[in-house]
């Protein structure tokens, strides 16, 4: 029982890990209904930076804010440069780019950083708690307080705030909205540059877990595309929901059906996908909506 | 004669282009024939990729799954149950289509993004999913596969032409030569016809083609299948061409590099998979050693493009194709040349309004 | 010409053989493809991109070292020209990529080729042509064991079977009640280690009370570990790639876990193990084995062998000195010219694998003392003695002396 136990626990930290990146999918979503491939390597691409900030003697109190306004601008310019002079082309089109934007970002980290695994330092301590024998990681609580506190503040962005609601309506309406005088284009830049922040926290609160690398993102981004359409991709709360039942599922499949072991593990994110998909194309928290064909 | 004379000038080309792959494996080394060989044998696969994305509009970003499960198909007829290596490449091919057709099935029901995400996940659980039934696929041991002898007809004509004894390097090429001949033609006679029309006109808007009485369903899966068909067929050609699979044979950037391939050449369009497929593959290769190897470029950018790997250069190749060039390699030619009649007819052809050709949006 | 190979080879061991008893014979000197007069041409292939990309430092480290020896004056008068191509850890790319090597590039021997699913992709290859795959780097078994059948490949590293063999002689001497749980990456590399424990323990093989698997894929490994622990265990072996060991022991130290712990060599270096201790792991009562020296370890400051090392590596931008691929390299540089050199002027291919294969016993400098790289005709595995070290908080301690394995994987 006390293992089972653990394994749950296990579960729910490695949730809060693919939860905390697949946020930073869902702002994208909800931006230009799109997915980001790249949305990992960016925030991997952040935490190098505040990897080589700390590195020139940078307090993390310091670094942690610069490396979010860093990244939120670094969205905004990817945004702007690789995304505005295709933003009305197909979703193919788009989706491709974005994959080509994230095989450019890893080979530029893996050629200016190299691919030896670098320790990143965390405001969390290295301890874990004791709790009747189940032991909890303080990092990994950190990770969910945190993925908590972004998913509070992301929340209140769209739903309660001006700017969140035109950003939804400028992404799901673009024509009506530009008639009603928004700037589409700078909403579209706005969701990139706030998702970048997003997928920076994610990396930073990752990276003294997985260790920071090049491929730090590319073993969870997967369990993220799982936790985020679990959750009905346009729903914070379904992207931290569907991530703690990714990471659950996938731990204790892992751990107790034999047919899947430790092996195997990533062929149950790809079943989580495919059958939400298919049975529950509108996931957990999604609406249904009526078809575009 | 006359329908010689007046046959238009890509009949031309074509001729010129297929003179040319038959004839330069006699003037050029083994080893260069056998990376020739790969673009061709990537060629085939990025036209069936080119069937789905380019003319029916369903993205997969998981090909090289396919290319993996034709890879094995053969490899096992061939080592456990002693097959002929050319009997299973059409097996291989078939059981390839058939899982095609299965797998469109469901992604009926997806957008084109979620498709891409499901596939993309599948493209990276490949290789763990291989590992798995070892005593079949060799686990990660792979599998090596004998390249057989050319036959005596072959070394005959070969050892004519040339006086040189025929490598088997050499004989697997004219065998990929021959498969991508054939599909390419199948390609090029099935997006002309009906069931082409039906594709596009589903990719161009769902809604107007049902109207129109066009099968969605059954039309959208049978893409998926022929698509398959030609992905398994590759990799079938794969394993022989290169002697040995495993799993780390089939990493996701195969799948990526497919998908290079299919933009660079220009999606929609036949022969953009052949000068994708040339691109994709002499690319990684020629950037680590051709531009290292050239004195007159600085070397702070010799070393960097050796350094910074292929990743870099695919990257950035797909984000400019994408925003500069969307219909590739194909759609540059073909503006250039219209630009260039226009030119030459001078103004007057504007007034007989010619339809501009086919757009070919992705 | 190839039927005449064996009798050419054994005048050239006479000639040798006479040069070396001080003879002035003027023996005609031999040569091969990718030998002239005043160069010596070797290929490699390695990962330096992609995934693995973190080995590609050794083809650096080795070119650094023959870029030395070349200033030096070279082999025997010949410069060493090494032509590293990148395979990205990619079996298929591997293949053209050797051709190219051998066909094109026409190079003399195939040098420390990377990987193990890569080198078996092209060992038929190269055995087919006679071209000398050497010194390959990787541990799998196989290419030391199955030289009967592929003479013309080598490897040079202790075999993974052999290293975990050390540890099983290490389990039954001083922990003889331990029950072991084992941690492992589901690919020939783990899947080596296992079997050499597994044999090494014999008899006593039910020691192992639990055995998880990870793929390479995976974002961690608690699930494995939490299972090991419940298992009972009390005895954590750990064979897996440098960034899944630091993140396990990472884990046990979270779970609150304190078995003793055996590590893998290729985890082992410094540079890890402080990872792993910032990461927050106790590290308490870690074993592993050692035949390099490692290059952090300040009781080697003065020795000759690391500041020849340390010279080395500085002519190497891009290398990392602590990095452990790197001394690893320069040892396995060393190895090759030390056989070039005895080559002579006999330059021929199989003249070189001969005395890889068959005659080697060298003292490399890199090694940790003691340490022979020894074959004889009955026995094609390099390197077969390692030292068993404990982690004593700080840096590694060495443990008694050398343990031999030699002869015992048949």
């Amino acid at each position: 029982m006390q293992e089972f136990l653990q394994q749950l626990v296990t579960g729910i930290a490695a949730g809060g890990i693919f939860a905390s990146l697949a946020l930073a999918l869902v702002l994208i979503y909800n931006a230009m209904g799109l997915v980001n491939f790249a949305q990992g390597e960016m925030a991997m691409l952040a935490t190098f930076v505040a990897y080589a900030l700390i590195s020139r003697g940078m307090s993390y109190w310091i670094v942690f804010p610069v490396t979010l306004v860093l990244a939120f601008g670094g969205g905004i310019v990817i945004q702007r440069i690789v995304i505005k002079p295709v933003e009305r082309a197909p979703i193919l089109t788009l989706v491709i780019i974005t994959l080509g934007l994230a095989t450019l970002l890893n080979g530029l980290a893996g050629f200016v950083f190299g691919y030896v695994p670098r320790s990143f330092p965390s405001p969390f301590s290295a301890q874990s708690a004791d709790i009747l024998g189940v032991f909890v990681s303080y990092r990994d609580l950190g990770v969910i307080v945190v993925s908590g506190l972004v998913l509070l503040a992301v929340y209140l962005l769209l739903q309660r705030t001006t700017v969140g609601l035109t950003m939804r309506a400028a992404a799901h309406h673009p024509e009506a909205s530009r008639l009603l005088g928004v700037q589409v284009s700078w909403m579209l830049a706005l969701g990139w540059g706030l998702a970048s922040a997003v997928g920076a926290v994610s990396g930073l609160m990752v990276a003294p877990i997985l260790l920071l690398e090049p491929n730090m993102m590319q073993s969870i981004i997967i369990y993220a595309f799982a936790a985020a359409v679990l959750g009905g991709i346009e729903s914070p709360l379904g992207a931290v929901v569907g991530g703690v039942i990714v990471g659950v599922t996938v731990n204790l499949a892992g751990a107790y059906l034999p047919f899947v072991g430790g092996d195997l593990q990533l062929a149950v994110g790809l079943a989580i996908i495919v059958a939400v998909l298919v049975i529950k194309p509108n996931g957990l928290f999604g609406r249904a909506r009526v078809r575009r064909v | 004669m006359a329908r010689l004379r007046t046959a238009p000038p890509r009949y031309w080309l074509v001729g010129v282009a297929f003179l040319f792959f038959l004839g330069f494996p006699t003037v050029i080394s083994s080893f260069q024939t056998s990376l020739w060989t790969q673009a061709l044998v990537l060629a085939i696969a990025i036209m069936g990729l080119n069937i789905l994305v380019g003319y029916n509009g369903q993205l997969s970003l998981g090909h090289g799954a396919f290319m993996a499960l034709g890879a094995y198909t053969s490899a096992i007829l061939a080592h456990h149950y002693k097959l002929d290596y050319l009997i299973t490449i059409p097996i291989a091919a078939l059981l390839t289509g058939l899982v095609g057709f299965l797998f469109g099935i469901p992604s009926l029901r997806l957008s084109a993004l979620y498709l891409a995400l499901a596939t993309f996940a599948l493209a990276v659980v490949t290789p763990s999913i291989i590992k798995r039934p070892a005593a079949l696929t060799g686990g990660v041991q792979g599998i090596l596969v004998l390249q057989p002898d050319p036959p005596q007809f072959a070394q005959d004509v070969f050892a004519f032409i040339t006086g040189t004894r025929m490598t088997s390097d050499q004989w697997i090429y004219y065998l990929s030569l021959f498969c991508a001949l054939l599909l390419f033609w199948l390609a090029w006679n099935l997006v002309r016809h009906r069931p082409g029309r039906a594709m596009r006109a589903i990719r161009d808007g769902e809604v107007a083609a049902a109207a129109s009485g066009v099968n969605i369903a059954g039309y959208k899966t049978l893409a998926f299948a022929i698509s398959a068909f030609y992905a398994g067929t590759a990799g079938s050609l794969f394993g022989l061409a290169t002697g040995f699979i495993s799993p780390d044979t089939f990493p996701v950037s195969l799948s990526i590099q497919l998908l290079v391939g299919a933009v660079v050449g220009g999606l929609a369009s036949i022969p953009g998979p052949l000068l994708g497929a040339i691109f994709a593959y002499f690319l990684p290769i020629e950037s680590n050693q051709w531009v290292p190897s050239q004195d007159w470029i600085p070397d702070q950018i010799r070393s960097t493009v050796k350094n910074a790997g292929p990743a870099v250069s695919y990257g950035a190749v797909l984000i400019l194709i994408m925003m500069f060039a969307p219909n590739g390699i194909v759609g540059l030619v073909n503006s250039g040349y219209s630009a260039l009649n226009r030119r030459l007819r001078g103004a007057g052809d504007r007034e007989t309004g010619q339809m501009p050709p086919d757009p070919q949006t992705v | 010409m190839e039927q005449k190979a064996p009798r050419l080879a054994a005048v050239a061991v006479f000639l040798v053989t006479l040069a070396a008893c001080g003879g002035s014979a003027n023996s005609a000197p031999q040569t091969d493809i990718g030998i002239t007069s005043d160069s010596i041409l070797l290929g490699n292939t390695i990962a330096q991109s992609g995934a693995a990309a973190a080995y590609g430092t050794i083809g650096n480290a080795e070119l650094a070292y023959f870029t030395y020896i070349n200033g030096q004056g070279g082999v025997n008068g010949r410069k060493i020209n090494f032509k590293i191509l990148d395979d990205a850890y990619n079996p298929a790319q591997t293949v053209p990529l050797t051709k190219q090597l051998v066909e094109q590039d026409q190079v003399f021997a195939m040098f420390s080729g990377l990987g193990t699913q890569a080198q078996v992709s092209v060992r038929d290859y190269l055995n087919s042509k006679k071209v000398p795959q050497m010194f390959v780097a990787t541990g799998a078994t196989t290419f030391n064991k199955d030289f009967s059948t592929n003479g013309w490949t080598l490897g040079w590293q202790p075999p993974y079977q052999g290293e975990s063999r050390i540890y099983a002689a290490d389990v039954l001497k001083s922990h003889s009640a331990a029950k072991i749980g084992v941690l492992y990456q589901n690919d020939d590399y783990g899947q080596d280690y296992l079997k050499g424990l597994e044999d090494g323990l014999g008899s006593k093989a039910s020691m192992i009370v639990a055995k998880e698997s990870y793929d390479v894929t995976a974002a961690n490994t608690a699930a494995q570990l939490t299972k090991l622990k419940a298992s009972g265990a009390d005895t954590l072996f750990i064979f897996a790639t440098p960034g899944f060991t630091i993140k396990s022991l990472v884990t046990v130290t979270l779970l609150h876990w304190e078995p003793t712990i055996y590590l893998n060599s290729v985890s082992n270096p410094q540079v890890y193990m402080g990872l792993a201790k910032t990461a927050g792991a106790a590290l308490k009562n870690v074993t592993s084995v050692a035949y390099l020296k490692d290059p952090t370890d300040p009781q080697w400051d003065s020795d000759e062998g690391m500041k020849l090392y340390k010279t080395v590596i500085a002519s190497c931008t891009t290398c990392k000195p602590n990095d452990g691929f790197n001394i690893y390299g320069v040892a396995v540089a060393y190895t090759m010219v030390d056989v070039l050199k005895q080559a002579g002027q006999n330059m021929t291919r199989k003249n070189v694998i001969d005395i890889a294969a068959n005659r080697l016993n060298e003292t490399n400098p890199f090694l940790l003392p003691g340490v022979k790289v020894k074959t004889t005709s009955s026995d094609h595995f390099p390197i077969m003695q390692e030292q068993v070290i404990t982690w004593n908080g700080t840096g590694w301690t060495l443990q008694g002396s050398l343990i031999d394995e030699r002869g015992t994987i048949k």
